[in-house]
Formats: C-alpha cells, sequence, structure tokens
C-alpha cells in the first residue's frame, strides 16, 4: 500500500492504495464515486472515461501512482451545483441514453473534445469519439454534438 | 375487494395516510412464445400493475418491468396516466419490487408505512393479486403491448372510475355528469376536487370489472413524446447498476471459469495467491476458481497468479468449422424444386454472437444463516430470486433480491440465463456472512455468455417463364420456428423445415430471438430471387404481398422515404428487407457506398414500422434506431468463433462493434394501424443484415451470403 494524493472533482484526496490498482477502481471503490465505469478494462471502450488534468483519458489502464498530483474530474463533477453541463444538458435534451451505461464515459469524451474543439468537424468528432455504445444510442450522440458545435457551447 | 375482467383480476383498498390502491394481475395467457424459455411452463403471467392515488395528489405507478434502456417504464406510466386523465407531471414511477405472495405488504411497507393501518378486505385482494401475479420478465418487447395494454390501461381505467364515482356522490351529482382533466374531477356546478382529495373516499367504491377504456382518438398524453423519467441519473453519473452496489462490509470477487463449455476444474495451486495482500479466501466452484478479496484489484491480481487446470468435457477438438460442417451435412439437399422452372439456390450462415452489454455480469449476494440478500441487475427479478434460492439450497421465500439498473440486456438477462447470479451465491455462501460483489471481467463475460445461436440456411426457389416465383423453400439448422420463418410472400410453394445438429456451445435468446438469423436469410433470398427474374427488389417483393395489406403499407412507406428508385453514384447502392418480429412489421431500407478498395460506408437507414400504434413517440423512435444499430454491428462486425471448444474472442479488440464513425444517419416513421399493439425493443433488428447486404449487391455486385460482413471481400468484380 501507498499513500497516492491526487484532486477529485476539486476535492483534495490521499489515498492508501496499490500503486498499480488503475485510476478507474481507485475512483470507484476507494473513493465511491461509482458513475465511471467498467466496461473492458483494455481501454478499448471508453466507458471509464475520465479527465486527468483536463484531458480524456480511459482509467481503466492507468495506475493510479501515474496520476500522484494530478487533477481529476469524474461525470459527478461535471454539473456544477444543480446545473448539468452543456454536454450533459444535451444528452438530456436529444434523450440519448438507453441503458446508460457507456454514457459517462461518452459524455466525458465528448466535453473534452469540445472544450478543445468547440466547432469540432464530423472527421475531428469520427476521430475522437469512439467509444462503445451497444444500445446503439450514435444517432443521437452525434446529433447532441451537432447542438453543441453549432453553439459553440459544449466546452463551457 | 376484487373483481375479475375478462384477462386480469383487479383489486382495490386503501392505504395507510388515506388513498387508493389499485392494483391487477393476470396469469393465464402466453403473451409470445419467445418470453420464455418453452420449457418454463408457469411463466406465462405478466400482468402486475399497481396504481396508487395519494392525498398529496400524486399518482403512483408501479411498473413489473424493469428499465434496460427501452424507457418502457415512462410508456407504461403513460398509459396508466392515458386512462385516468391524470396530469403527467404528477405522475410517479416506481419499479416494483421482486416478491410475489408478500408483494402487497412490502410495496406498502416499503412505500406508505405498515400494513397493519390497512382496512380489512383489501389483504385478501391484495394477496390473490400478488400470488397471480407470476414472474416480471422484461423481454419479449412485451412490456407496452402486454402490461400496458392489459395491466396499465385497465387500471388506468378503474382507478377513474372509482375517483369518479366519489366524486359525484361528493358533489351530489351523477357520475356521467362529471370530466376529468389533471388529476381533477369538475361539474359543470363548478363544483371540483382533485384526485389526492377523493382518493381515500373513492377506497369505498365498488371496483369496476369492467372499466371502460378511453377512445385512442381522444388521447391527449399517448402519442406524444415524453422525456424518460430515468434519465437524469445516466448524464449526472448518479444512476446505479448491478455493478454499483455496495454495503458495508463487502468483499469482491474475481472469478477463473472453464474456458470450455461443460469443463470443470481439475486442480488449482493456490499457495501464492493466498498470501497476497487482500486476499480474503480462494473458492473452488465445480466449474470455476474464484479469489474473494477486500478489492476488486486484489481479487484481479490474485486470480492472474493462480493457473487453475480445467477439463475439457470431451469437447475439445470442436471448432466453428466442424459446427457448420456439422450444419451442412444436416441439412442435405436443398429443397426439391417443380421440373421446367428457373431454379435459384442459394446457403447462408451467420455466426454466434455475444450479447457483450456494456456492464459486464456482476451481482452482490450476503448469505446469513438460511438467508440471504441479493443485488443485481436482471431481466427478471423473480427467476434471479429463484435461481439465487436454488443456488443456496434454501427457498426464494428466504431470498430478498433487490433489482438495479441494468446496464444492457438484450437478453442476456432473462430467466434462464442468471449463472452470475447462482455463482455468486455459492461464492458468498463460502465467506458467509460477508457481502461479496462478484464482477465477470470482459474477458470472462465474453466466452461465457448464451450466444445467438450460430444458423445455416439452404434455399431453392424457382420462377416460371414469366419471371413470377412458383416456389421457395428452405432447411436450417441452428434454430427457427413459424415465426421467424414466415414469408410474407404469395408463393405457391414455400416451406421451412428445421434440421437437428446439436452442439456444446452455450445459446440464448439474443435480441430478436431468432428472427435475426431468419431475417437475414429469407431477405436475402428473395432479393437473390428479384434479381434473377430480372426485376425491382421492391417491386418484386410488393406484387408478392397480394394478401399481406400491413406489409404492403410498411414496404411502400419505407421506399418511398428512401427515394427508392432514385439515382445513385456509381460504388452506391439501396438495398431493402422487410419481416415482422413480436407484432410489429419493419421494413428497412440500407443506402450503402463502397469504396473502390471495397471499404463500405452505410450511409443511412430508413426504416417504417407498423407496431398497430405508438405510445411514446420519441421512445419508440429511440428504439427502432438502437435496435438499428444493434443489428448493424453484429451484420457487419460481430462474430463469436470456437476452437479447442472455446471461444475464440476475448474482448472488444476482437469482438467488434459500431463505434460513432461507423454509425448511419436513421430516419424512422411509424404507420399508425390500429393493430394489436407489437413489441418494439427488438423488431428493428432482423431486417439489417439484409437490407444492408443486399445494398452491398446492388452497389458492387458482390452477394455475401456469409456473416459477418467484414469477413468479405466487397472489391468490385467488373
Amino acid at each position: 500500500m501507498t499513500q497516492i494524493s491526487l484532486t477529485v472533482n476539486g476535492q483534495p484526496r490521499t489515498l492508501d492504495i496499490d500503486p498499480d490498482t488503475p485510476l478507474l477502481w481507485a475512483i470507484r471503490e476507494t473513493i465511491g464515486l461509482t458513475g465511471t465505469k467498467f466496461g473492458c478494462g483494455v481501454a478499448e471502450c471508453g466507458a471509464c472515461t475520465v479527465h486527468v488534468n483536463g484531458k480524456a483519458e480511459r482509467s481503466c489502464v492507468m495506475p493510479v501512482s501515474s496520476v500522484e498530483g494530478a487533477s481529476i474530474t469524474t461525470i459527478e463533477g461535471l454539473a456544477s451545483g444543480g446545473t448539468l453541463s452543456p454536454v450533459q444538458q444535451a444528452w438530456l435534451d436529444l434523450q440519448v441514453p438507453q441503458c446508460g451505461y457507456c454514457q459517462s464515459g461518452m459524455i466525458m469524451a465528448v466535453s473534452a473534445l469540445l472544450a478543445e474543439k468547440p466547432h469540432a468537424t464530423d472527421a475531428e468528432i469520427d476521430q475522437h469519439i469512439t467509444n462503445i455504445c451497444r444500445c446503439g444510442t450514435f444517432a443521437r450522440i452525434r446529433r447532441a454534438i451537432h447542438t453543441l458545435t453549432a453553439s459553440g457551447e459544449g466546452g463551457a | 375487494m376484487g373483481k375479475w375482467t375478462r384477462r386480469a383480476f383487479i383489486g382495490a383498498g386503501a392505504l395507510a395516510g388515506g388513498g387508493l390502491v389499485l392494483g391487477v394481475a393476470g396469469a393465464t395467457f402466453a403473451p409470445s412464445r419467445h418470453s420464455v424459455r418453452p420449457d418454463d411452463a408457469d411463466a406465462t403471467g405478466q400482468l402486475n400493475t399497481w396504481i396508487l392515488v395519494t392525498p398529496d395528489n400524486i399518482v403512483t405507478v408501479i411498473v413489473p418491468h424493469c428499465e434496460m434502456g427501452q424507457g418502457a417504464q415512462t410508456a407504461l406510466a403513460m398509459m396508466a396516466a392515458e386512462e385516468m386523465d391524470a396530469d403527467w407531471s404528477l405522475v410517479r414511477i416506481k419499479e416494483a419490487p421482486a416478491l410475489d405472495e408478500y408483494a402487497n405488504a412490502y410495496i406498502l411497507h416499503a412505500y406508505f408505512g405498515a400494513p397493519r393501518a390497512l382496512e380489512r378486505g383489501y389483504e385478501y385482494g391484495m394477496y390473490r393479486l400478488a400470488r397471480l401475479a407470476g414472474l416480471q420478465i422484461t423481454g419479449g418487447s412485451l412490456s407496452v403491448r402486454t402490461t400496458g395494454q392489459y395491466g396499465m390501461r385497465v387500471g388506468g381505467a378503474a382507478a377513474r372510475e372509482m375517483i369518479v364515482a366519489a366524486a359525484a356522490k361528493q358533489f351530489g351529482v351523477k357520475a356521467s355528469e362529471c370530466t376529468v382533466a389533471n388529476s381533477r374531477v369538475t361539474h359543470a356546478s363548478g363544483k371540483s376536487a382533485t384526485f389526492g382529495e377523493l382518493a381515500k373516499a373513492a377506497v369505498r367504491e365498488s371496483v369496476p370489472s369492467h372499466p371502460a377504456l378511453k377512445d385512442p382518438d381522444k388521447y391527449t398524453l399517448r402519442r406524444t413524446a415524453q422525456p424518460r423519467r430515468d434519465l437524469r441519473s445516466k448524464v449526472d453519473g448518479s444512476a446505479i447498476y448491478g455493478i454499483d452496489f455496495t454495503t458495508p462490509g463487502m468483499l469482491h470477487a474475481a472469478v477463473d471459469i472453464a474456458p470450455v463449455f461443460g469443463g470443470k476444474l481439475v486442480s488449482v495451486d493456490t499457495a501464492a495467491a493466498d498470501k497476497m495482500p487482500g486476499v480474503k479466501r480462494i473458492v473452488k466452484l465445480e466449474e470455476a476458481v474464484a479469489v474473494v478479496a477486500d478489492t476488486y484489484w486484489q481479487a484481479r491480481k490474485a486470480l492472474a497468479a493462480l493457473e487453475p487446470q480445467f477439463d475439457d468435457a470431451g469437447h475439445g477438438a470442436v471448432t466453428s468449422a466442424t459446427i457448420f460442417d456439422a450444419f451442412d451435412k444436416a441439412l442435405g439437399a436443398a429443397p426439391d424444386m417443380p421440373a421446367g422452372a428457373t431454379v435459384v439456390k442459394a446457403d447462408y450462415r451467420v455466426p454466434f454472437l455475444a450479447h457483450a452489454t456494456m456492464e459486464p455480469m456482476a451481482c452482490t449476494v450476503k448469505v446469513t444463516g438460511d438467508r440471504a440478500e441479493v443485488w443485481a441487475g436482471t431481466q427478471d427479478p423473480l427467476n434471479s430470486r429463484s435461481t439465487a434460492a436454488k443456488a443456496l439450497d434454501i427457498s426464494a421465500g428466504q431470498v430478498q433480491y433487490t433489482n438495479l439498473a441494468l446496464g444492457g440486456g438484450f437478453g442476456r438477462k432473462l430467466p434462464g440465463y442468471h449463472d452470475f447470479v447462482a455463482m455468486t451465491a455459492r461464492i458468498a455462501k463460502e465467506v458467509s456472512p460477508a457481502p461479496v460483489k462478484m464482477i465477470w471481467s470482459r474477458e470472462t463475460d465474453m466466452q461465457h455468455g448464451f450466444y445467438r445461436p450460430a444458423a445455416m440456411a439452404r434455399f431453392a426457389g424457382a420462377l416460371d417463364a414469366s419471371g413470377t416465383p412458383v416456389a421457395a423453400s428452405y432447411f436450417y439448422a441452428g434454430g427457427g420456428d413459424g415465426e421467424s420463418t414466415f414469408m410474407p410472400y404469395a408463393i405457391k410453394e414455400k416451406t421451412a423445415k428445421g434440421r437437428d445438429a446439436k452442439h456444446h456451445v452455450r445459446t440464448g435468446p439474443w435480441r430478436s430471438v431468432l428472427n435475426s438469423q431468419h431475417g437475414f436469410f429469407k431477405e436475402a433470398f428473395i432479393d437473390e430471387m428479384a434479381h434473377a427474374a430480372k426485376k425491382d427488389p421492391f417491386q418484386f417483393r410488393r406484387d408478392l404481398m397480394t394478401d399481406q395489406p400491413r406489409f404492403k403499407a410498411v414496404l411502400e412507406k419505407v421506399a418511398a422515404m428512401s427515394n427508392w428508385g432514385s439515382p445513385l453514384p456509381p460504388g452506391e447502392g439501396r438495398g431493402i428487407a422487410i419481416t415482422e418480429c413480436f407484432g410489429s412489421i419493419v421494413g428497412e431500407v440500407a443506402h450503402v457506398a463502397i469504396s473502390p478498395e471495397g471499404a463500405l460506408q452505410v450511409k443511412t437507414m430508413y426504416a417504417a414500422v407498423d407496431c398497430g400504434d405508438v405510445v411514446n413517440t420519441d421512445t419508440a423512435t429511440a428504439q427502432v434506431e438502437g435496435g438499428i444499430m444493434f443489428g448493424l454491428a453484429a451484420a457487419w462486425l460481430g462474430e463469436i468463433t470456437i476452437a479447442e471448444g472455446k471461444v475464440v474472442q476475448s474482448n472488444f479488440h476482437d469482438f467488434r462493434t459500431l463505434i460513432l464513425s461507423h454509425a448511419p444517419a436513421v430516419q424512422v416513421q411509424f404507420i399508425r394501424s390500429n393493430a394489436h399493439l407489437g413489441g418494439l425493443g427488438e423488431p428493428a433488428v432482423p431486417p439489417v443484415a439484409a437490407a444492408v447486404t443486399n445494398a452491398i449487391f446492388a452497389a458492387s455486385g458482390v452477394r455475401v451470403r456469409a456473416l459477418p460482413i467484414k469477413n468479405a471481400s466487397l472489391k468490385m468484380t467488373t
């Protein structure tokens, strides 16, 4: 066990944890935030996507020791107060989720992309949003992203 | 305090605190042969509806179906609210707990306090009701068409009649003179009262046995797009799925299961793993070994240090090739065709497919003495409960089961397929009284599914001198039935016969069950017949729908939506297919483009749907969109193969599925035929494969007869 310090959703945390534990399990079990999901364990599906210092990362393959001192944002940290982020709100407005399991990761990936490229093109969207959804919500995901790229407010 | 309608039993009683509770249950009809395993004789009861009206003027609808993404809970509550003329903003939805004969007391205790405050008479009615409730399956696209139609509508209408009767008494007027809107009963005299104000008095009214259902022309809530009530929790991370559950003192389990189906654990040396950090116990099961540790990662690490030896149950030589060879042999010669006709022959094959729900199998069990508590997300809570009870050798009544959100179902979590619940129970028994959560790795999940059966079909068809088909028949191996093999075409000779070819691979219901494979077979072959007859594939089908007006209307609609027949650039093509599945007819057109290098792009999918009528237009559309993507993922990329008796694929890198860049635009339109309500969760899946492969043929001249499409070379043959 090792002490690892990091910031999660703005709160400083010190974890007493096996250093090779993937960040995903540190978030879900040690910290107790279960909105970040386990889907594959090999960075293929994106269900575990969180922001590490503002960048979208697949937390299931990232040892917690590698994020010492980093600022982590999870799906629970995206809304401010009771107000959903623009991406979350677009997801709700377009009724994107079906089972919803992949959507935390999907929303985190899209949020990071639009923070960097508020008017991302379809080619950029296709290149960056490679998360898997088995319910098949892709048509609405693209529509929701388009409403955000049109307004340029997705990165807010 | 209850009455039988033709199909169900309605009971009503008082809630602690002065509210009305009304329940509808029925158990005596089988809504679909696909909803349950055929050998599950008692799995016919479906209806179990509860409507509560409380003094705070809230209507609470308790639905017996889980929410796995289809929006059925919202749609069901809309059906009840429509009949009641309730204010939709004052309607709440709750999922029923997994209890049968004690459901009455439990619901009231859980939501409204102890049942001792109940009026006499209530208990008996509710007891009978609950006894009749049967299973709580969410599958077979059943929720809306059975529970909704016979439970929610009848229950809502009955509650409305009782409330109106109470209002009439209070106002001193005739019930027929009262009108209802927005949870309020009003009389022309100006008197009015809310449902909440009338709830207590309504309990004393007699329960109508045949409440009048609303004329569909007067619907104000149904046929509109209403947001799903559960979605906020699915964008802010707060929804709790089976895998998310935690309870104090909970341990975590990781498992390694015999890779060959039917295999057993032969030996495992646990010495090293036993000493690893956090490891609490290594549990040997007949077919698996589990590590129980403080954290899941510790369990995974210790599991990786084990080198368990499993036997192969004698199936070690089985491969996909041997299975298809057996199919081929079983099929024998193609069906005989009449002499003198132009004969068309073709074989088709489809692979095994995993459900690959995004949430891998996960379950938590706490065993305390002769009782157990179980938490998971499944498509049938009552069956999960009895599965856990059986594994622990106790009665179902000794198990308390809580159903949580499902991260996808697609059939994997239907009754009979709760192996992960039984496994967790067996592990928990060994570490009792500590609760233990077992999570399957994706690799375990991928390799221990109940797969969509691999299947093969051998067709022969005949055209007369004018190009009119006179025969289209086939033999199939891998499963089929009357519904899945039905062709809506007026062809003189059309038979479909199943041939037996057994194998050891576990199979089970997969979104649309037998229809995904047969939809492909039939609609690919009819397309080949059309081309052999040198006719347009849409026109060819349409001409044969002489006694199928619903099919014809759907086909014409989807053709119009897709601008069927209008010119396309070289390398692009359209394909059409139509199937009926669980009472809904879906026609689809795929518009594809194929690059000179043979790369496929599915540009747009068009779907026309006749499911009778639509309850929530938005969730209905979402189900069709999702069904198309699910079907496309399978047709294009999905494949589970077998080698050495085991599943070859292990994760999403080799069991590929759709991502955004593959996803076509989707256009969906509904036809209101007012036929009996059909399902929506599954019926959009079956036409996809044929629509796309027919489009590929139109674009490139390549006829893909074996799925997935990714294995075929689509390079232009000319």
